[in-house]
Formats: structure tokens, C-alpha cells, sequence
């Protein structure tokens, strides 16, 4: 049976993935390859996993404020997450999807959840997300 | 759990034009952005900058070279004093570097559109080390994480964690969203970390302020942070040290240390009269432990000494110089100091420059080792006294990397090996 979660979009939108979680936040920039989308900060516990098409659950962004770029050319090159679960609302990953909605036309969804719902996703359940923020996580 | 998207976010006559798109499609463009993200961070108003600083001036590839053309060719013109942070090639040095003839074309357009628009090209990560820096309650919008935690804390001035591609929108708008740390109540430190028993001797040492930064970064993660205990003054250029650190283990914007920043006369004052959230004591355990996780390097090998992130500054340079009397690099090893034209300007009149020259050093403008594609893959394994080059420099370049202070970092050069000294990390 699949559990529902609601989030708030921060930017609003559809997709579908496999999630990809971690307690430990990312700077994108030296945390993320933009062209294969390998999560390569090598003191960070996803580091090796590829999150390109993943829906990548994280507290927060941390670090570098070139982090915004990096997502807007994963999101050009095809290698971005599908989508992006916060527990606040990340003003560095919405920026991403905001000026890649302005410039190409499409960005991806980035949502906030609380606490308490971060704690279900596990990395590898299917998640669907909804342009109201329905959150579906598959067994 | 109601979905809110749009806060009340009120706009002046001037804003709504812009919004609007009578001012033209560059400032409709960089207003539309600016209000979706007020509406994101739930603000209620936007407020006027004095200054700004661009960190998306950065080359990354297609996508920030067609977000700079999109404004510029749109016609935009910044509305506020603007500086640049780094650029993505060395416009007069890259060809002695591996830097790919296509990156360098693509990084100098990049900075053109930049010029274009009217920022001032200053290209460093340092625009704290220049005059034009802004004074105590400035309200400005700075990128570059080491800049902006310098700027609150060091300065006094206020901005807010601005991220590439938002903070050239509030330099062509000269608007930001009124949130964050441009207001006084989010100022107010939330956790207190109180040194313990440190030795004046380390304290005194240029090594520990990064790995002391390293540690507020990791125990403070966003918070604003307030230190306590320092039985010394930092110098500026410590500070740079100490918060470019902070700002890469963790995302602080803002640290007060009591009788040394200027918002913080005293730990009271620095929490705005209320309680820590949290006490934390750091011992020497702490700093052993973060100084250790900054080397990465397994052996003593290494290829690779540099200094300069943040960008070398002219007193670093002068502390360098007596250190290079009388040695040279080993063969072997390159030695490579990062910074901007500016400070090298200043470097090369008081003849700081020369030493470095005969010492077999090398120097690079306008851009870093991060920013650039300009190692060889031969270069295997680095040694810094920068935390945050220490930080980043195994995901970015994929190296491994080796922490000391100035004068570990130039031994190791000049022995062609790793050469960290322990002793006053020992007791």
C-alpha cells in the first residue's frame, strides 16, 4: 500500500523516481558531478551514488553558494535529480528551478516535508510527486 | 498541512513597473526572479541594497554562460556598486596551465556578459581585502560563501546567503527580499561554542583558525554562531581563514566573537540578551579530530603546494616572504599561490612578488585551482593551508589533499614531500 505524504512546493511540479536519502546535507558544488550526476564529496555518505533521475531527499544545501549553478547545468544537461526533498524550504535548490523554468522552460519539483516525513522515505522506495505536492511513497 | 505558495509579498510602484516589464526585459527578468524567491523565503517586502557582490560571474558551463547572455543581451545594467568574485580562467596566464582552449573562450565571454552589465571586474573571492568594501550596517547582496561570512561578521555589513544567478538579479534590481540577516533579530547569536583550555601558542598559529572554522562549521551547521574564550585577537586575515572554513564543513553566514567583531562587545550583546540554544565546549579533542579529517592524503607523497584560497592577501604575502629566504622548491613539486590582480599589484610594488619567482612559485589570477580546469591529472595529490581548498579539492579535482599551516606548507615544498608538524597540536 502506498503511504501519502503532503508537501509545500516550493517549486511545484511532477515526477517520478527512485529516492536517494541521507541525514547529511550537500553543497552541490564539489558535491555533485554536473555531467553524470555522481554525488562526489568524498566525506559525504551518498558519495559514489549517481542521483541523476533520483528523487534526492536531504535536509538541506549546505556549503557553497555556486551550488544554484551547478543544479541549473545538471538541469540542462539532463543529469539533474528528478526532483528535490527538503526539510525547509531550500531557497538554493528553488533558485535552480525557478531560472531553469525562466530560461528553458522546465524546471523540476522541489518540495519541503517535515521532519517526521523525512524520517519514512527510505533510498530505493518509488516516489511519486504531484503538482499540488502529493507525495506517494511505493513499499 | 495547507500549501501556502504566495505569501503576502508587497511591492512598491517602482518594483511592479519592473515586474511589469516597463523597465525593460532584463529588469522584468531579474524581478521575476527576485519576488519568487521572496515568495519562497515568506517574505513580506522587498528592501534596497548599496552594493553587491556576483559570484555567478563563474564559468560552470552552458547554462551560466546562457543565464549571463540572456540578461546582459537583454540589456541589463546593474543599479548598485557591483564587484565580481572569481572568474573561470586566468584571462593572462591560462595558456601556461592545461586550461582547454574552448573553457577559456566560453570563461572570457562569460566575463565580458558581466562587464557588460556594469559590475566592476575585480574577479576575487576576496572583495573584503579591496577599499570599495562595505561598512558597518550596509545593507548589500554578496555570493561567495567566504565573502558573505566575512562581510556579516568581520564587517558588520548584512547580507544574506545569496546564491549564484540570484544575487546578479538584486544588482540589476538594487532589490532583495527584507528576510534573513538584513534584520536585526535574525542577528542574534543562537549557539555558543566556549574554547577550552587551548593553548595561547596554538591560538596564536595561523594553522588553527581554519581547523577551528572547520569545527564551527560542522557543530553550527546554519546557525549563527558566537565564540567564546579566544585568549588572543585574530588578525583579518584569520578571520578570512576561519569563516572561509566555516562556510565550506558547514553553511554559517554569521559569527560573532566577543570583543572582536563589531556586533559583539560582549557574549550578551552577541545573543541580543536572549539564551544560547545550545553550549558547546571545544577541546583540543575537537580540533585534533577536524585537523585530521582535513588531510585526506594516505602517505607523504606529494606534487602540489597552494596557497590562496580565499584569495592571498598582501599581508599573507608579506608573512610568506621571510619564510622563502635563502631555499628553493624541490624539483618535483609546483607551488602555486592564488589571488587577484589587485592584491598582486600591491605584492609586485612592495617586491613581494620576486621572492616567490626565485623560490620556483608560481602565480594565478583572477581564478583558483577550483574554478579552473588547470592542473594536470599528474598532480595527484595536493598540500594547503586552506581549509576550504582542503575541502573541496578531493570531490573537484579528485586529488588527495594535505592540510598545514604557511610554514609546514612551505617545508613541504621545499623537501618535496607531506611534512605536517604535530607538536602544538599535541598538548
Amino acid at each position: 500500500m502506498a503511504e501519502l505524504i503532503q508537501a509545500k512546493p516550493i517549486v511545484a511540479g511532477t515526477a517520478r523516481g527512485k529516492a536517494l536519502v541521507s541525514q547529511e546535507p550537500l553543497s552541490l558544488w564539489g558535491g555533485y558531478d554536473q555531467a553524470t550526476g555522481e554525488i562526489i564529496d568524498r566525506r559525504h555518505p551518498l558519495s559514489g551514488q549517481i542521483a541523476a533521475g533520483r528523487v534526492l531527499v536531504l535536509p538541506y544545501s549546505r556549503g557553497s553558494s555556486t551550488a544554484t549553478a551547478v543544479l541549473l547545468e545538471a538541469l540542462r544537461a539532463g543529469t539533474a535529480p528528478a526532483a528535490i526533498l527538503t526539510t525547509a524550504a531550500d531557497a538554493f535548490f528553488a533558485l535552480a528551478g525557478i531560472v531553469a523554468e525562466e530560461m528553458y522552460g522546465n524546471g523540476i519539483p522541489i518540495l519541503a516535508i517535515d521532519w517526521v516525513d523525512f524520517e519514512r522515505i527510505e533510498t530505493g522506495q518509488w516516489i511519486d510527486i504531484d503538482a499540488d505536492g502529493t507525495v506517494r511513497l511505493d513499499e | 498541512m495547507e500549501v501556502d505558495l504566495t505569501p503576502e509579498l508587497r511591492l512598491t510602484e517602482s518594483d511592479r513597473a519592473m515586474l511589469e516589464g516597463q523597465r525593460g526585459p532584463a529588469d522584468q527578468m531579474a524581478m521575476r526572479i527576485v519576488t519568487r524567491m521572496a515568495a519562497v523565503v515568506g517574505a513580506e517586502r522587498l528592501m534596497d541594497i548599496t552594493g553587491a557582490h556576483i559570484d555567478s560571474s563563474l564559468y560552470l558551463g552552458e547554462a551560466t554562460l546562457e543565464f549571463a547572455e540572456m540578461l546582459a543581451d537583454r540589456g541589463a545594467q546593474v543599479k548598485v556598486p557591483t564587484t565580481l568574485n572569481v572568474s573561470g580562467v586566468d584571462e593572462a596566464g591560462w595558456q601556461e596551465w592545461e586550461v582547454p582552449a574552448n573553457w577559456a573562450e566560453k570563461a572570457r565571454k562569460q566575463m565580458m556578459a558581466y562587464e557588460r552589465m556594469g559590475c566592476t571586474p575585480t574577479w576575487t573571492c576576496a572583495p573584503y581585502q579591496l577599499e570599495s568594501r562595505p561598512k558597518f550596517g550596509q545593507q548589500v547582496a554578496w555570493g561567495e560563501s567566504n565573502a558573505i561570512i566575512f562581510a556579516n561578521s568581520v564587517l558588520g555589513a548584512r547580507t544574506e546567503r545569496y546564491p549564484d544567478l540570484l544575487d546578479i538579479c538584486a544588482a540589476i534590481t538594487g532589490r532583495v527580499p527584507a528576510v534573513g540577516l538584513h534584520l536585526t533579530k535574525n542577528r542574534a547569536a543562537q549557539v555558543l561554542l566556549q574554547l577550552q583550555e587551548i593553548p595561547v601558542e596554538l591560538q596564536e598559529h595561523d594553522s588553527f583558525y581554519p581547523v577551528l572554522g572547520y569545527v564551527l562549521g560542522k557543530i553550527a551547521g546554519d546557525r549563527v554562531a558566537c565564540i567564546s574564550g579566544f585568549a588572543v585577537e585574530p588578525d583579518e586575515d584569520q578571520l578570512k581563514a576561519f569563516g572561509a572554513a566555516a562556510a565550506s564543513s558547514g553553511a554559517v553566514a554569521l559569527f560573532h566573537i566577543p570583543g572582536v567583531t563589531p556586533e559583539a562587545p560582549s557574549v550578551e550583546a552577541a545573543f541580543q540578551g536572549r539564551e544560547p540554544e545550545e553550549r558547546i565546549p571545544i577541546s583540543m579533542d575537537h580540533l585534533r579530530a577536524a585537523r585530521k579529517e582535513l588531510t585526506t592524503a594516505p602517505g607523504t607523497e606529494l606534487d602540489m603546494v597552494v596557497l590562496g584560497s580565499p584569495h592571498f592577501s598582501l599581508a599573507e604575502f608579506q608573512s610568506l616572504t621571510p619564510l622563502l629566504e635563502g631555499v628553493s622548491k624541490h624539483p618535483k613539486v609546483q607551488f602555486l599561490i592564488t589571488t587577484s590582480r589587485a592584491m598582486a599589484a600591491l605584492a609586485e610594488k612592495a617586491g613581494l612578488l620576486d621572492p616567490i619567482r626565485e623560490f620556483g612559485g608560481r602565480i594565478t589570477l583572477d581564478t583558483c585551482i577550483l574554478t579552473t580546469p588547470m592542473l594536470s591529472d599528474h598532480v595527484r595529490s595536493l598540500m594547503t593551508n586552506s581549509a576550504k581548498y582542503a575541502y573541496y579539492s578531493p570531490g573537484l579535482l579528485n586529488v588527495n589533499v594535505a592540510y598545514g599551516g604557511l610554514a609546514e606548507c612551505v617545508r613541504s615544498a621545499v623537501h618535496g614531500k607531506i611534512m605536517q608538524e604535530d607538536g602544538i597540536w599535541q598538548n
